[in-house]
């Protein structure tokens, strides 16, 4: 890590004019809890550390006409002591919050969360699920990207070179709107996900479910947005049949990998069970809204 | 890359110190301004050890670049007793004997601290899930969750 430089800028357009004009690589650092450990480990190679926590966009969580924008480098403990998106997005809010201890915390970050690329990433299925949008600046201006659309394969994003991520947008929800994110560790705290849902669904005013998207983490090189999972609820009252397609579309979709946390035919099966639990949730929730 | 000067607020005194990109809080803590207190266990923010409070946030020094801190206040162990005074924890931890090697006591020390700052009530679940983040190989952890409870009730004047 020798020779490593360090700026922390505080505007968009100054990181991406590091981004596109540092000599070797440049890489962006929110809370450092993924980057710092695998700089120290040698995993990563990198000549400049860009710190985009002193951006004020990146920062903040504003409640906006039509939804929510969520800063990228807002932590788990300012999301989760963030009474209004509780309120609307309890999934997307726990998925964050799941991440490592109280002292990860304090620095862990959503878009770290997304960017590392980690298959396991318990901030993402529920973020999926929302339909959240990621607002991305670059070089050529900005765009807005789905977020399943970031991660293209373990550790690698579709971010182009110069890109970064300026924040998050969590819509508004009709009525009768709920969502969950559950995942399945060996342990009770601390640990890596075998298998992560999260559930985001809308009931009309008889309970039919009109609108659902089920994202599942750690089954596939990705988290994935499962069609087939969301086809099995709509259109149904959420009743034990239904609730049994979901679960056969949740474990088809997988094709996870073979470790000491989980074999592949146990984490097939887990995902079918916890697509439910995490349906159940976010059943209930729907139900109150 | 020539060094960052970095002005800090350490445990309510104003510190400064020259660091490296690539040394990380605990590193400036340790090397450049001889707080040894902070222990560093694993240094990939599995263990606690090196807890520390940066603007009232619980956060692992060893997962804090030292340069990051610039302009910011940091709360270490050293800053817990007052002079000759220990703190209720320090004194309940004691008492319990809530340590055997004591490796991992500095990092439990200022992570209670940060618990009982918001949250002067806790439950024995809410205890135990705040410290998850903070290693014992040595007491079995039972008798640090009776320290702090101890030392809430102390600092609610209910002992
Ligand atoms: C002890 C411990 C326990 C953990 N437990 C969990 C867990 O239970 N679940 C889990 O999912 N993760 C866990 N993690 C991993 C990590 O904490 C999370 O992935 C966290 O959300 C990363 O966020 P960060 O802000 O620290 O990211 P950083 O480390 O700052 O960045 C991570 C990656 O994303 C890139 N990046 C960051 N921000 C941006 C941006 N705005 N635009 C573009 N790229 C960006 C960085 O360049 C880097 O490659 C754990 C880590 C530790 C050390
Ligand atoms: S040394 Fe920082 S968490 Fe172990
Ligand atoms: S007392 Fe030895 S690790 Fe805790």
């Amino acid at each position: 890590m020798a020779n490593l430089d360090y700026s922390s800028p505080s505007s968009v357009k100054e990181v991406v004019k590091i981004l596109t004009t540092a000599k070797g690589k440049a890489k962006v650092m929110a809370g450092g809890t993924d980057l710092l450990v695998q700089l120290r480990a040698g995993r990563l190679k990198a000549s400049t550390i860009v710190d985009v926590k002193n951006i004020s966009e990146l920062r903040t969580i504003k409640k906006e006409k039509n939804g929510f924008t969520i800063g990228a480098a807002v932590s788990g403990a300012e999301l989760g002591a963030h009474k209004a998106v509780n309120k609307a997005w309890p999934g997307v809010v726990e998925g964050l919050e799941l991440i490592g201890s109280t002292q990860i915390q304090g620095r862990a970050s959503l878009g770290g969360n997304l960017c590392n690329g980690s298959p396991a990433a318990d901030g993402v299925p529920g973020m999926i699920a929302a339909g959240a949008t990621c607002l991305i600046a670059g070089p050529k201006g900005t765009r807005t990207v789905p977020v399943e659309k970031i991660v293209v394969s373990p550790g690698r994003t579709s971010l182009k070179s110069g890109e970064f991520l300026v924040s998050f947008f969590l819509p508004n929800r009709p009525k009768k709107s709920g969502d969950a994110y559950l995942r399945f560790i060996p342990r009770t705290e601390m640990d890596i996900a075998v298998v992560g849902v999260g559930v985001s669904l809308t009931l009309d005013k008889k309970g039919m479910c009109t609108d659902a998207r089920v994202s599942l983490g750690a089954v596939a090189p990705t988290a994935l947005l499962v069609k087939n999972c969301a086809n099995a609820l709509i259109g149904t009252n959420i009743d034990e049949d239904a609730l049994n397609a979901l679960s056969e579309a949740a474990s088809s979709a997988c094709n996870p990998i073979d470790d000491k946390r989980g074999t592949i035919k146990y984490r097939t099966k887990v995902a079918g069970v916890l697509a439910r639990r995490a349906t159940v949730i976010a059943l209930k929730r729907a139900r109150k809204n | 890359m020539a060094k960052h000067h970095v002005e800090a607020i350490i445990n309510g005194d104003p510190a400064e110190f020259l660091c490296g990109t690539e040394q990380t809080l605990l590193d400036c803590l340790r090397d450049e301004l001889s707080l040894t207190g902070s222990k560093e266990g694993c240094s990939s923010g599995d263990c606690g050890a090196c807890s520390v409070i940066l603007d009232g946030r619980l956060v692992c020094a060893c997962l804090v670049l030292g340069v990051e801190v610039n302009g910011k206040k940091v709360e270490t162990i050293e800053g817990v007793a007052k002079g000759d005074d220990l703190h209720p924890l320090q004194k309940h931890f004691l008492q319990e004997a809530a340590l055997q090697c004591g490796i991992c006591t500095p990092g439990f020390i200022v992570a209670a601290k940060a618990l009982l700052k918001e949250n002067p009530h806790p439950t024995e679940t809410e205890i135990r899930y705040w410290l998850a983040g903070n290693l014992c190989r040595c007491t079995g952890y039972d008798k640090i969750i009776t320290a702090v409870q101890k030392a809430a009730a102390e600092m609610r004047g209910e002992s």
